[in-house]
């Protein structure tokens, strides 16, 4: 069979230039990753199926001349036959493979968090001012006895008779999630770690083991261990404050991390303790985790590692049973679950999967929690959530849902200037986020980003304090898991009682 | 409105009030003119729609028995409640509470108390091995959630809770305090916002020898409710006092904290302030937080708590809520307004405001020991 010469794949965009403006500086030409532009002897010359509207060009246009517009060639239209399922037909049968992206699902499913309604304080019980009274956002992460061991020391003073399981002190209920040394830059990464430190929170390695230029981060970071155990060592495994081990991711339940050998360079192959060149493809389960008493094991074994001093994490995919699958984490000895929704992001997954495999975080948690606590052991571990957190607003609800700490993974993307593309999987990100190309790479200033990562979390943890206030609470504990602050609209009897809220006006 | 169980909301009930308290330190008794005096000064507090007072001391014939006293709608729900107790528990007494007409209360449920102890060998054996207290807890549990038209609002030893819809100088003499004998008192004046005043959601809220009164509304509730159902307690009553009472038990019965630490959970001070503790002060205060913090009451409230020890009276973390205290010799006063204690003790050795989140802590001076072991003759 011979290849066919054209494709039935239309650009999904045009760059388009205004000549009268352009300068010809051909700073588009070196911005773009993706090869859009070139120069035609006189003018810029744009071709519009490389562009996939990452934003990069226009940003840096000194003159404002570019602009990228939805190509206005239409398919027609067809409420069932949905454009993008014929031109996925079109890539299928043209290449044969997986469709594959980066970025969490397009679809549009219903976002729970945008049904979910915040209380406030009216005259029976008064509001308290933030910007006048301490208001407390300090977290804990990690196992809480179920009750105080206490004593007296020779001068009849209380006193604490045993040592507190170990745990990770947060300034503000929120974590940088897993993104690893070869999905992202090595400068996305320590943009990250800048902004953890001086924020007194946390980010996480992902599987792409720790890069020495991160060692000294080692207080604001959590290290992972996934099914391809890259780059872990004892050492690895000491470095950070806690040690997470990933099960599974929200945009891809069920199957592992792939990095190409494209993007495995030196640096890369070191850190990642993989020869150049060679695919890192993660096994979709752990090889040494078949049933939850080997979860167990690898739990202990991680703790015995780390001497009992690092509180032990362990991710998971949002799925259907996820409440008792969570129950058996926390019994395996688990002293935090981070739970990724369905809408959460990803370097590169299937879109098979992306797009119809999981739950809704908000779902998820609801159910998790209140299943723990049915349980008596929600004092076990800590809950983290993730899945596309777009707001303080998100997370807000999902604390008052039940989560100890909510998750950042595109938020913090989007700020290093990510337009969510969607294009991850490429390696040619044009803002220097998603790719290994060096010259895309060194455009990432880590301390620009770094304190553009300061300024958000910080400004979502002051409008956190605002709300905690008008809800008349000055410390986010007495916020988590109050779902008497929370009601629905828009939402059936079945949604309601999943999320386990009131329907507004009840 | 006749009735004895929050029917009138799927929400919670809330309100705000008048609360005062009176203790003597060496166990002296006074009868019930003082503090029906001194909550009288705080009648503007309530708006006639819930009353009551808690006394201990009151019945020193039967000092080792549980003293229930129980409000049922209707008969037939008493000869329920009474079937289960005679299966549990052994009855050395039981009669109606005596009450007297007045021209304000004309309309009330039955009111009756027992002085009981449960049975060694109670059926409830069978399955696990309670404690007394533990016992009587899941009893007023089960009888407050399950019998229809019954509840328990007293289950102390030698102590009482004498509550009702009214106003509470009117209560004190529905229920003619001024003969009832005692050397601690608690006093509340109601004014619900979001229900109609009820018999059972009068303050004080009484288990075991527990009993608070409070002014204030739980903003936290939400999550101190989920942080005791996770314990087994029922909250039956959707009010905040049932939390409060329900936590501290929590804390000082069954985690064997001291009375002290288990209020600094309720009003924890703030990391800015722990912070600057030294070594194992921080770390005790920090893992208090770490471990109680779906226990810490945050919102409006001042409460006065009285155990079979003593009386605790304090603010929420912020105050946010009235309470003075004032001393007398061997009797220590507190109350929402000074008004109410120069009612009755006119000029107090010292008169001061407690401050935020910090306790007053008055004990007894001859503790009372706890009898292990049962009743002589029973």
């Amino acid at each position: 069979m011979t290849k066919s010469s054209f494709s039935n794949i239309q650009s999904e965009y045009l760059a388009l230039i205004d000549h009268n403006k352009c300068v010809r500086c051909k700073r588009c030409i070196q911005n773009c990753g993706w090869g859009t532009y070139s120069f035609g002897g006189d003018k810029i010359l744009a071709d519009h199926s490389k562009c996939v509207a990452c934003g990069r060009c226009y940003t840096y246009c000194p003159e404002g001349a570019i602009s990228i517009v939805k190509n206005p060639t239409v398919l027609r239209e067809n409420a069932n036959w949905k454009e993008g399922l014929i031109k996925n037909i079109w890539r299928q049968s043209e290449t044969g493979g997986i469709v594959i992206s980066g970025m969490g699902t397009t679809f549009k499913y219903k976002k729970y968090f945008d049904h979910i309604l915040l209380d406030a304080c009216q005259v029976t019980n008064p509001s308290i001012d933030p910007l006048r009274e301490p208001m407390e956002l300090r977290t804990y992460l990690g196992k809480k006895p179920s009750r105080l061991d206490v004593g007296l020391d020779e001068n009849g003073e209380s006193v604490l008779k045993s040592k507190m399981p170990p745990q990770i002190e947060l300034q503000t209920p929120f974590i940088f999630g897993a993104m690893s040394y070869g999905s992202i830059s090595l400068n996305a990464q320590k943009a990250m770690a800048l902004a953890a430190r001086a924020l007194g929170i946390v980010m996480n390695t992902g599987e792409g083991g720790l890069h020495d230029d991160l060692v000294p981060f080692g207080k604001n970071i959590i290290v992972q261990v996934a099914s391809g155990r890259f780059g872990v060592h004892r050492d690895y495994l000491n470095s950070g404050v806690a040690v997470e081990i990933k099960i599974g991711q929200g945009a891809k339940p069920g199957i592992g991390g792939h990095l190409p050998g494209e993007k495995i360079g030196a640096d890369i192959s070191r850190t990642r303790m993989i020869p150049v060149g060679t695919d890192a493809i993660s096994p979709a389960p752990h090889h040494d985790i078949y049933s939850i008493e080997d979860l167990r094991q690898l739990i202990y074994a991680v703790k015995e590692a780390t001497d009992y001093e690092k509180p032990v994490s362990v991710k998971v995919a949002a799925v259907h049973n996820i409440a008792a699958i969570v129950s058996g984490i926390v019994r395996a000895g688990a002293d935090i679950v981070y739970i990724d929704g369905y809408t959460g992001g990803t370097g590169a997954a299937p879109n098979i999967i992306k797009d119809h495999v999981g739950i809704p975080i908000e779902l998820a948690l609801a159910q998790v929690d209140e299943r723990l606590r049915d349980e008596g052991i929600r004092n076990e571990a800590s809950i983290i959530a993730a899945g596309s957190i777009r707001s303080s607003a998100d997370a807000v609800k999902a604390i008052a849902l039940g989560a100890d700490a909510v998750a950042i993974g595109t938020a913090a993307l989007v700020v290093m200037g990510c337009h969510v593309c969607g294009k991850c999987n490429t390696g040619n990100c044009s803002w220097g986020i998603t790719t290994q190309r060096p010259e895309l790479v060194r455009r990432l200033d880590p301390e620009v980003y770094g304190e553009r990562l300061y300024n958000l979390i910080s400004a979502w943890s002051h409008e956190i304090q605002e709300v905690l206030g008008a809800m008349g609470v000055n410390s986010i504990e007495s916020l988590r898991g109050s779902r008497e602050r929370l009601r629905g609209v828009e939402l059936t009897d079945a949604e309601l009682k999943a999320l386990g809220i009131k329907h507004a006006g009840l | 409105m006749l009735s004895i169980k929050n029917k009138f909301s799927a929400e919670r009930d809330i309100s705000g009030c008048g609360l005062c308290g009176i203790i003597n330190a060496k166990k002296i008794k006074t009868n019930g003119r003082d503090i029906k005096k001194s909550i009288s000064v705080e009648h503007d507090r309530g708006n006639g729609l819930g009353g009551g007072f808690a006394v201990y001391g009151n019945y020193p014939d039967y000092a080792e028995l549980y003293a229930f006293h129980i409000m049922y709608d209707n008969l037939s729900a008493k000869a329920d409640v009474e079937d289960y107790i005679r299966n549990n528990f052994i009855i050395e007494k039981e009669e109606p509470i005596p009450t007297f007409r007045t021209s304000k209360i004309y309309d009330h449920p039955y009111l009756h108390r027992y002085f009981i102890k449960p049975k060694s060998d109670r059926p409830d054996k069978l399955f696990h091995e309670l404690g007394d207290d533990d016992f009587v807890v899941n009893s007023v549990m089960l009888i407050n959630q399950n019998y229809d038209g019954a509840y328990v609002f007293s289950s102390g030893k030698n102590m009482g809770a004498f509550k009702g819809v009214g106003y509470p100088e009117d209560i004190a003499d529905f229920y003619k305090l001024e003969e009832i004998e005692g050397y601690m008192w608690t006093a509340h004046n109601r004014f619900p916002t979001n229900t109609p005043g009820w018999w059972g959601g009068a303050h004080p809220f009484t288990l075991l020898d527990w009993s608070i009164v409070h002014n204030g509304e739980i903003s936290s509730y939400g999550i101190n409710k989920r942080y005791l159902e996770m314990y087994k307690y029922n909250l039956a009553l959707k009010t905040d006092t049932e939390v409060i009472t329900y936590i501290l038990d929590l804390l000082i019965r069954k985690h064997k904290l001291p009375v002290s630490l288990a209020l600094t959970v309720l009003a924890s001070p703030f990391y800015q302030k722990i912070d600057k503790m030294d070594g194992e002060k921080r770390e005790l205060f920090t893992a208090l937080r770490q471990i109680y913090g779906s226990a810490l009451l945050n919102g409006p409230f001042a409460i006065v708590f009285g155990h079979s020890n003593g009386m605790v009276a304090m603010n929420d973390r912020i105050k946010l809520r009235p309470l003075v205290a004032a001393a007398m010799g061997d009797f220590t006063y507190v109350a929402s307004e000074e008004a109410a204690i120069r009612a009755v003790c006119p000029s107090p050795d010292i008169v001061w405001s407690p401050k935020a989140g910090e306790p007053v802590i008055v004990e007894f001076e001859e503790k009372n020991i706890h009898q292990k072991g049962g009743l002589l003759g029973l």
